[in-house]
């Protein structure tokens, strides 16, 4: 896990130092900054020191979680992040259950009855699901369920003025698209893993004896095929996840969900770098550490794996 | 399953097809490729559907010669009709005109962006593949590094710290271009470098590379003329997905705001125009959607039945 938080670390140092420009360029082009003040805050942040020194200090600070100060919201970034975080962590959560929610049954029945109708339907529906860009389900869904049906808000309010159950009521109803647009997108690529990974299990010894054992199908299914099946699922859905946090993005930006992706889009337009990098770079240390967690995971449901 | 991959380019020599032509049976491993690719019916449609497209979107202009940025406030946000088939937008534009416009940006940087990261792959896969070792270990770690990259983050960040520079050096539309290609292929290599290095170290133990080794072939010609033809097929089908996947990466971007500039129509930026008139105009948004959903999914359904076409374990 270290390796690869310093490995990104230094990708993303890269692409900052590459980067054109100077983050004092609008100090150099205001006349009201004379250019020795300017040459003092440029050797305050130690940008004339070599390439390496900075790296360092640039590490350094992002291990303290000293991530600056955003220029726009006026608060220190990673105030700002921690605000922002908890959001889109439900978010992703939440439609990471719907997409299990709809591949485990789909996949595990299109594979038990391989080549019917029944698997045709569903991997024709599971190429649509992942071939519709998020950005396009959510205004789809925005037309549909806000603006023909009437059902749902399609504008996410943090600050909902109602008490008891109308307060989790309204927060359910709002974060109902947002959801399902990501959960739906995830569940149809994981549908073609599930599938295949039950057809793998499927014919596998242990199987064909706990049928003639006498055990009854269902029980065969969901007892011995699908337990085993849903190992390499697990570290299916781990690799998905840098995508997940992309289409998190898109949706929030869409729904006008206050997390972290929409927050990284608006400081993107309004040139707020350090709460540019300092956004990346969490979506960077999440996805490693979700990555992690599903080695540990894995390595657990199959005690043939070991990391020694 | 590698090397079982379809033999060779060279394989159907004209002479021995004129000497043995026998009946229902195709000679080379592409014809037979070709017969299986037809009979995956979603695939065949697709194909003949993507072409369409791709030729909407070629001669459109020829056809259809309505400028791009003609304004006209009085047929502003109208629906489909004869003087504009797809409808228009807030400033009256005509949006057929644009949507052509769009998709053929759309199509060159989803081709292109194959390009770069079939050709980045190739390069790291077959290195890494060849040579065993030190070298093999350092650039699969490189890869694996890059697979965990978070990829739209990246992107956007890329696009946001270069855009400005790029566009002083090539231009409006071609800095915005070369930067979304060489961005969007350089982060999606990743999977075309595992499977040629996976090809790689299966054939170069086999005995037909053996042979050639043993009869002085140079590494350069080993790895081009024998090795390289025999780890197509994979690559052949990532190659294919990956342009769905960049039309959809540079949809994104221009839809977020940060892809091509906003007066240059993308199917992605007519989409962001539109999203704030859903309630009043909702072809606007219908037909740049549907746009880029048609060219994914023809590709994603093409690259199916390449799949099923070029892996010869498969009966059909």
């Amino acid at each position: 896990m270290i390796p690869s938080l310093l490995g990104i670390s230094l990708v993303l140092f890269t692409v900052l130092a590459m980067a054109p420009g100077d983050p004092f360029e609008e100090l150099a082009t205001n006349p009201a900054v004379p250019p020795e003040v300017r040459a003092a805050l440029r050797a305050k942040f130690g940008l004339d020191d070599p390439v390496w020194t900075r790296y360092l200090h640039w590490l350094v600070a992002m291990i303290h979680g000293d991530w600056g100060f955003s220029f726009v919201s006026r608060m220190d970034v990673d105030k700002l992040i921690l605000q922002r975080l908890p959001v889109t962590l439900i978010v992703i959560g939440s439609s990471q259950i719907i997409a299990m929610l709809v591949a485990l049954p789909v996949g595990v029945l299109a594979a038990t009855r391989p080549y019917s109708l029944f698997d045709q339907v569903a991997n024709t529906l599971a190429f649509v699901g992942f071939s519709l860009p998020t950005f396009f389900t959510g205004l789809l869904f925005i037309l549909v369920f806000s603006i023909q049906l009437d059902w749902l808000p399609f504008v996410y309010r943090a600050n909902i003025d109602a008490t008891g159950w109308q307060f989790y009521w309204e927060h359910i109803k709002q974060s109902i698209m947002p959801v399902m647009v990501l959960g739906l997108f995830q569940g149809a690529s994981l549908v073609r893993f599930v599938r295949s990974s039950v057809l793998d299990v499927i014919k596998l010894d242990y199987v064909t004896t706990a049928r003639s054992k006498g055990i009854g199908e269902r029980k065969v299914i969901t007892k011995h095929v699908v337990r085993n099946a849903l190992i390499p699922v697990v570290t299916l859905v781990a690799l998905q996840l840098p995508i997940v946090f992309g289409g998190a993005i898109v949706t929030e930006q869409i729904f006008r969900v206050p997390g972290i992706g929409s927050l990284l889009i608006s400081s993107m337009l309004s040139n707020d770098t350090p709460v540019v990098m300092a956004v990346t770079f969490v979506i960077a240390c999440l996805v490693v550490f979700f990555n992690l967690l599903a080695d540990i995971i894995y390595g657990w449901l199959d005690p043939r794996i070991s990391y020694r | 399953m590698a090397g079982s991959t379809p033999a060779s380019l060279t394989a159907d020599t004209p002479a021995a097809a004129v000497v043995a032509p026998r009946k229902n049976r195709p000679t080379s491993p592409w014809q037979e490729a070709w017969r299986r690719f037809r009979r995956h019916r979603l695939a065949a449609a697709s194909g003949i559907v993507l072409l369409l497209l791709i030729a909407v979107v070629a001669l459109g202009p020829f056809i259809w010669p309505v400028p791009i940025n003609e304004i006209d406030f009085a047929a502003k946000l109208q629906g489909p009709s004869w003087a504009h088939p797809l409808g228009t937008d807030d400033l009256g534009q005509d949006l057929l005109a644009r949507l052509i416009y769009g998709g053929r940006i759309s199509l060159a940087v989803g081709l292109a962006a194959m390009v770069v990261a079939v050709v980045v792959g190739v390069l790291v896969g077959a290195l890494a593949g060849m040579s065993a070792g030190w070298v093999d270990a350092a650039l699969m770690w490189v890869t694996d590094l890059f697979l965990a990259l978070p990829l739209l983050p990246l992107l956007l960040l890329l696009m946001y710290l270069f855009r400005d520079h790029f566009k002083r050096l090539f231009g409006v539309e071609g800095g915005a271009f070369i930067l979304i290609v060489v961005v969007i292929g350089g982060l999606r290599w990743m999977q075309v470098a595992r499977l040629v290095r996976a090809q790689f170290l299966s054939l170069r133990e086999k005995e037909f590379v053996e042979a050639a080794r043993a009869l002085g072939a140079s590494k350069v010609r080993l790895v081009v003329g024998h090795i390289l033809p025999n780890a197509l097929g994979p690559v052949i089908v990532a190659g294919t997905i990956d342009v769905a996947a960049a039309i959809i990466a540079e949809s994104t971007l221009s839809f977020l705001g940060l892809g091509f500039p906003s007066d240059i129509p993308t199917w992605g930026s007519v989409l962001r125009d539109a999203k704030d008139y859903l309630d009043i105009a909702p072809h606007w948004a219908l037909f740049p959607g549907a746009a880029i959903f048609l060219a994914v999914i023809t590709i994603n359904f093409m690259g199916d039945g390449l799949r099923d076409a070029l892996d010869p374990r498969r009966v059909l």
